[in-house]
């Protein structure tokens, strides 16, 4: 039996549209950290030229990316922006030439054997492209390959909204076989299994179509429903492999990889480009025309507000879909790798719901794809119960909202299971120290 | 450029609001509410009124003078004195059906800390509570004309007088508190409910099988049993209440065979002809047990 989860509004309004590249914005912004992990250190200053795919931004440490540049122009400075997460991180501007000329440094990679493929990935700067950010090169770098039996290859794109995946599954479809070759090469990996949802059709046919002569290749189509796309449910939907709590999918000998960065490690070991450049789904109650536009990484958001109209002043606007999106600050953020989706809502969309009181109807545990109890969860972390949280195991919540969109009271439960997860992880810390 | 908001995911709401179930379960109750008003006479609208306001305003006025969050937009106080009007006979003196409204809402609900905290069902504890104080007028079963009757329950209990037939049961025709009688109504509106998806069939079917089932084992008449007392209204108003019973499907069904069970034992064995008030009272204090033992594990993984 299938994992529960909740019918969320489709809303896919831009799944047939082919994406458009977005006029090259006259300035970029390029943060040096989009995700975890340590910032890099920026390499080029003030006045110099840059080129496409040219090194900016060079690692720092374990978990830092390479960031190239993803236009061609001039560095106006080196800045500092303040990013989601209340972090300041520094950002190199770059004025554009409007030339997107391309960098020397781009060259195809020359990979003959695991090692160079993982160095090959980490040096395209790719991380997950799914909305994650999680650097792609540590996750395929695994030490023990033999343990991995099957690639789950996540195309199911369950939020509302978003196409991007969609259109690079139509679009990048050859990029997406050789990424899928290169892992079977170089990582040995024999199964893949592609999960998509049943609402992309043309996506499907087209899957079907170009894979059906690739042997180890499953194209399998699941019911859309919220969260399809999560990594536990698509797992387990996939290979009946349920992740224990605290593991990760190798622990059950799977790689879970978002079907764009799949497609664009194929496109990298092809052509040399690392990522620049981020194929965006724009749309939102705000949005007049919403579009895929192909943007260079660094784009102010309002770039594509422009580009694809505004009917209505936004009120708010998401990196990423409506059920786990990242509200943004200000439309001067700028697009970043990992950002799949701008989401503008205009007043009436974005307007919180009215909170009332609990009135412990269970529906927010009875469509928990994992089983929790988000009431108890809450009543637990209201009491400061840092044990109970442990019982309840808030720690496996995947904040994907299906509990908060189901409440008939509109409780905040996503919020108060944040929430309740860092008291909880406070409290084993404690407990630790003091053994 | 105006300040963008900011909040934590998701940014998506269903549709489905506290006030829109209990609206669902106004529209489900209305069914009942135009038969009792057939069956007892206009009276009937009378108790329903007095139960619905003085609920509502003893809602109103407890979390005024507590100085709570008001809440009876939500609607869940009329819910309370429909179902508490439709417990009640229809010769109820006026003051005691607002008496044991006040009871209901402030009682059972605000002083245990209002909606979804209530752990025994309003209506059905008021219900006891003034078959106690009241126990002569909560027993005295008149029709419009008139004539007075004996319940059916009371009827098979004493084996005297003539029991109303199949149909005039289905449709109401017999004895009893105003809601209650007619199955026909209580039908309608229990399927639409589940239709909504307000309620799931779970505790209503477990709760009617069972006592199906034990009658045709007793020996007894199960159209009759099923019939009658305020067992169509619970099983499908009153088992169904959010707070007082367990949330999750299999403990809805031991719920529902648990008020089947002290239903019969009370019914056949016990000194009162009808059993399901007390039935719900008894299985709402164990509902936090039921909760605990039939609750769903955490999908953790690993072991399988
Ligand atoms: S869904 Fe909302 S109202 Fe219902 S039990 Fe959960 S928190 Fe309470
Ligand atoms: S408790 Fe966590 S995993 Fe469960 S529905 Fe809510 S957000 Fe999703």
């Amino acid at each position: 039996m299938g994992l529960r989860g909740t019918k969320v509004p489709h809303k896919k309004n831009t799944a047939a549209l082919a994406s458009e590249a977005l006029p090259t914005p006259p300035v970029v912004t390029i943060p040096m950290s989009m995700h975890i992990g340590k910032p890099a250190k920026p390499v080029v200053k003030r006045g110099d030229e840059v080129k496409v795919g040219q090194l900016i931004g060079a690692p720092d440490g374990f978990f830092s990316m390479k960031i190239h540049s993803s236009v061609s122009g001039k560095v106006k400075a080196i800045d500092e922006l303040t990013m989601m997460n209340g972090m300041k991180v520094q950002t190199v501007v770059i004025e554009s030439d409007g030339l997107q000329e391309k960098s020397d440094e781009v060259k195809p990679p020359v990979v003959s054997d695991f090692d160079s493929f993982v160095e090959a990935v980490k040096n395209s700067g790719v991380v997950g492209l799914g909305g994650a950010g999680f650097p792609s090169f540590i996750k395929l770098g695994v030490k023990e390959l033999t343990r991995i039996d099957a690639v789950v290859i996540n195309a199911a794109e369950c939020e509302p909204y978003i196409t991007s995946d969609t259109r690079t599954i139509i679009e990048k479809s050859e990029y997406l076989a050789k990424g899928i070759e290169a892992v079977r090469k170089f990582m040995g990996v024999q199964r893949f299994v592609l999960g998509i949802e049943d609402n992309k059709t043309e996506a499907i046919e087209k899957l079907r179509a170009d894979f059906a002569s690739t042997d180890g290749v499953e194209i399998r189509v699941l019911p859309s429903m919220y969260p399809q796309g999560g990594e536990k449910v698509l797992v387990y939907h996939t290979l009946g492999r349920m992740i224990p709590r605290g593991e990760l999918p190798i622990d059950v000998g799977v790689i879970v990889i978002n079907v764009t960065t799949l497609a664009f490690i194929g496109e990298y070991l092809e052509t040399g480009m690392p990522l620049t450049e981020k194929c965006v789904t724009v749309d939102g109650s705000a949005i007049e025309t919403p579009k895929n536009l192909n943007v260079p990484i660094g784009t102010p958001i309002q770039n594509l507000l422009d580009f694809c109209k505004t009917k209505a002043e936004p009120a708010k606007i998401l990196y990423g879909g409506p059920m786990m999106g990242l509200a943004v600050p200000s439309a001067d953020n700028p697009v970043l790798k990992q950002t799949n989706a701008i989401v503008a809502m205009d007043e009436k969309e974005a307007k919180p719901p009215k909170t009332t009181p609990c009135i412990n109807c269970g529906r927010c545990l009875n469509h928990c794809p994992l089983k929790l109890d988000p009431r108890a969860i809450a009543r637990a972390y209201k009491l400061g119960e840092a044990a109970d949280l442990d019982r309840l195991c808030v720690d496996i919540c995947m904040e994907c909202g299906c509990c908060s969109y189901v409440c008939p009271a509109k409780r905040p439960l996503v919020q108060t299971n944040k929430l309740a997860k860092a008291m909880l992880r406070k409290y084993l810390r404690e407990k630790e120290d003091k053994k | 450029m105006k300040k963008l908001m900011s909040s934590v995911s998701p940014h998506f709401h269903g549709a489905i609001t506290t006030q829109k179930i209990m609206l669902d379960v106004i529209i489900a109750l209305m069914p009942a509410l135009i038969a009792s008003n057939i069956i007892f006479g206009l009276r009937a609208l009378l108790v329903e009124a007095v139960c619905v306001a003085v609920c509502v305003l003893s809602e109103w006025g407890f979390e005024k003078i507590c100085k709570k969050e008001v809440t009876v937009s939500d609607l869940s106080a009329v819910v309370t004195g429909l179902l508490l009007a439709f417990n009640l006979p229809v010769g109820i003196p006026l003051w005691q059906a607002a008496f044991g409204s006040i009871v209901a809402i402030v009682v059972v609900k605000q002083l245990f800390g209002g909606i979804g905290q209530n752990f025994a069902n309003p209506a059905a504890t008021a219900r006891i509570i003034m078959m106690t104080a009241f126990s002569g007028t909560m027993t005295t079963w008149v029709f419009p004309d008139g004539v007075s009757s004996a319940t059916p329950l009371a009827i098979m209990a004493k084996g005297e007088g003539d029991l109303p037939t199949y149909l005039q049961m289905f449709l109401g025709y017999r004895g009893g508190c105003l809601g209650e009688t007619c199955v026909l109504a209580l039908l309608l509106g229990g399927i639409y409910l589940i239709a909504r998806r307000v309620i799931t069939w779970h505790a209503p079917v477990a709760f009617i099988a069972t006592v199906a089932l034990m009658s045709l084992i007793c020996g007894k008449d199960v159209g009759y049993q099923l019939m009658s007392g305020g067992l169509m209204i619970a099983a499908f108003f009153m088992i169904t209440d959010y707070s007082s019973t367990p949330a999750e499907n299999i403990g809805k069904l031991v719920f529902g065979v648990g008020c089947g069970l002290i239903t019969i034992l009370i019914r056949f064995w016990g000194n009162y002809p009808e059993g399901v008030s007390y039935s719900i009272l008894i299985m709402n204090i164990l509902t936090p047990y039921i909760s605990r033992l039939t609750r769903a594990k955490p999908l953790v993984g690993g072991g399988k």
